[in-house]
């Protein structure tokens, strides 16, 4: 979906606010290692895939998701999730009392990386380019290359796709390093012989013809 | 849980914290100057975000699907064993073992396991891209914050957010200036958008001057953000984290 995680390429959030590496802590607050170990352990329950839980971020008002620190946008939706499988129900979640016993997994979520019977699609050195494609739902192919012309450097193996896996379906497919010039992508001004590679989903990809 | 069998998702917008507000970043937006706890780059974190998620932990706990003891063990896990240290350690090797930075550059998920560095989650696998004379490599997560985590431990917040990620693949050149690092015009920067299962380090270049080092020197040379592409290694940077 074109949400605002979808941050490449736009300007205006200011300088890169870098805290020094050597003193940088792992984390800024002792609830977040609480929300991230949370993460884990559902996660490898397996009833919803990383994706969906991308999604279920991606989902937020544009406000919300610039207003809310990082670990809790992971809360906001690990909260949304547990309830939506089955891991928690509401009202355990409103009032901080397990009652239930956790319900069975319906749907495990179970990711494949073996390739398809069907060949690659493309070869390296191909000229291809990224389908200009908005999908309503989640997708791995960043705005700023829809529509793009790039060459492909190599495949890079297999993964469920993305639009499928946050949906618990497991789709998988190819995936190839894209290298893009920087002038395609950001037009004659943009710096010299700079580029920006990235791995696309065999569907996200057509040939020129 | 250990913190080193997983290679999650970041996607942290969060940077700054108001305990340290003497540091020489800038904390853009409207909160810049206040000395009180301020977790995000923005204002207004509900207060009760604390207690919903140490309540959710603790449903978790109650049903067995997190380890009571998680929150310290995945705390101790990136303070102690999973961190910068480990992704130096593969740079020092392949700077000073031809053979094992071929292999490095061939298959990365192979090569970092030769040194005991597993972890990766389903799917995701190790790519290292090196800086040459003529390449200045860099990685970001445009859509989320995906990092290698078992090389590199938790990303910096900066890495997860806003500014970071929209504009280091639009304008690469001026993002690298704000860490101090100049790239030559003729020298092509190259960024890496991780936004599939592979995750990126950056070898960076061995500096000048090290050739009677031992790979445990150059090690303590090599930084985290220098394994990002933010930064160089320079022999003065000594002060590598992790």
């Amino acid at each position: 979906m074109n949400g605002i995680h979808d941050l490449g390429g736009m300007a205006g959030f200011g300088p890169v606010a870098a805290e020094p590496e050597r003193t940088e802590p792992n984390f800024h607050d002792d609830w977040e290692p609480a929300v991230l170990s949370s993460m884990y352990a559902t996660l490898r329950l397996r009833r919803w895939s990383i994706d969906e839980f991308r999604l279920t971020i991606e989902r937020s008002a544009p406000l919300d998701y610039l207003r809310r620190s990082y670990y809790e946008k992971w809360l906001v939706a690990l909260e949304e999730l547990v309830v939506r499988h089955g891991v928690l129900s509401a009202e355990e979640l409103a009032s901080g009392q397990a009652s239930a016993s956790l319900s069975p997994n319906e749907h495990r979520w179970t990711p494949s990386f073996e390739p398809p019977d069907a060949p690659a699609r493309f070869v390296d050195g191909a000229v291809v380019r990224a389908v200009n494609r908005h999908p309503a739902g989640h997708t791995r192919a960043p705005r700023y290359v829809r529509g793009r012309v790039g060459t492909v450097i190599r495949a890079v193996g297999t993964e469920p796709l993305p639009e499928d896996a946050a949906a618990g379906v497991c789709t998988p497919q190819r995936l190839y390093l894209v290298r893009f010039e920087a002038a395609e992508l950001w037009g004659p001004d943009s710096g010299g012989n700079d580029a920006v590679y990235l791995e696309l989903w065999e569907s996200y990809l057509e040939e020129i013809p | 849980m250990s913190g080193d069998d997983h290679d999650h998702d970041h996607d942290h917008d969060h940077h700054d914290h108001g305990d340290d507000h003497d540091h020489d970043h800038h904390d853009h937006g409207d909160d810049h100057d206040h000395d009180h706890h301020d977790h995000g780059d923005h204002s207004d974190v509900p207060s009760d975000v604390a207690l919903r998620a140490k309540a959710l932990f603790s449903l978790l706990a109650d049903k067995g699907i997190v380890d009571p003891d998680g929150v310290d063990r995945i705390v101790e896990a990136y303070e102690h064993r999973v961190g910068p240290h480990l992704g130096a350690k593969v740079v020092a090797r392949a700077w000073v073992d031809e053979g094992y930075r071929q292999r490095l550059l061939a298959d990365g998920t192979a090569a970092v396991q030769e040194l005991g560095i597993g972890g990766w989650r389903d799917g995701s696998r190790l790519v290292a891209v090196e800086n040459r004379a003529d390449v200045h490599n860099v990685v970001v997560c445009t859509l989320c914050s995906c990092y290698p985590l078992p090389l590199l431990g938790v990303p910096p917040a900066w890495y997860k957010s806003a500014p970071y990620r929209s504009r280091v693949v639009l304008d690469p050149r001026g993002v690298l200036a704000e860490f101090g690092t100049e790239v030559d015009p003729g020298v092509e920067v190259r960024v890496w958008d991780s936004n599939s299962e592979v995750r990126y380090l950056v070898l960076p270049e061995r500096p000048a001057g090290t050739e009677v080092m031992s790979e445990d020197e150059l090690a303590a040379l090599v930084g985290r953000n220098a394994m990002i592409g933010v930064e160089r290694v320079t022999v003065a940077t000594g002060d590598v984290a992790g």
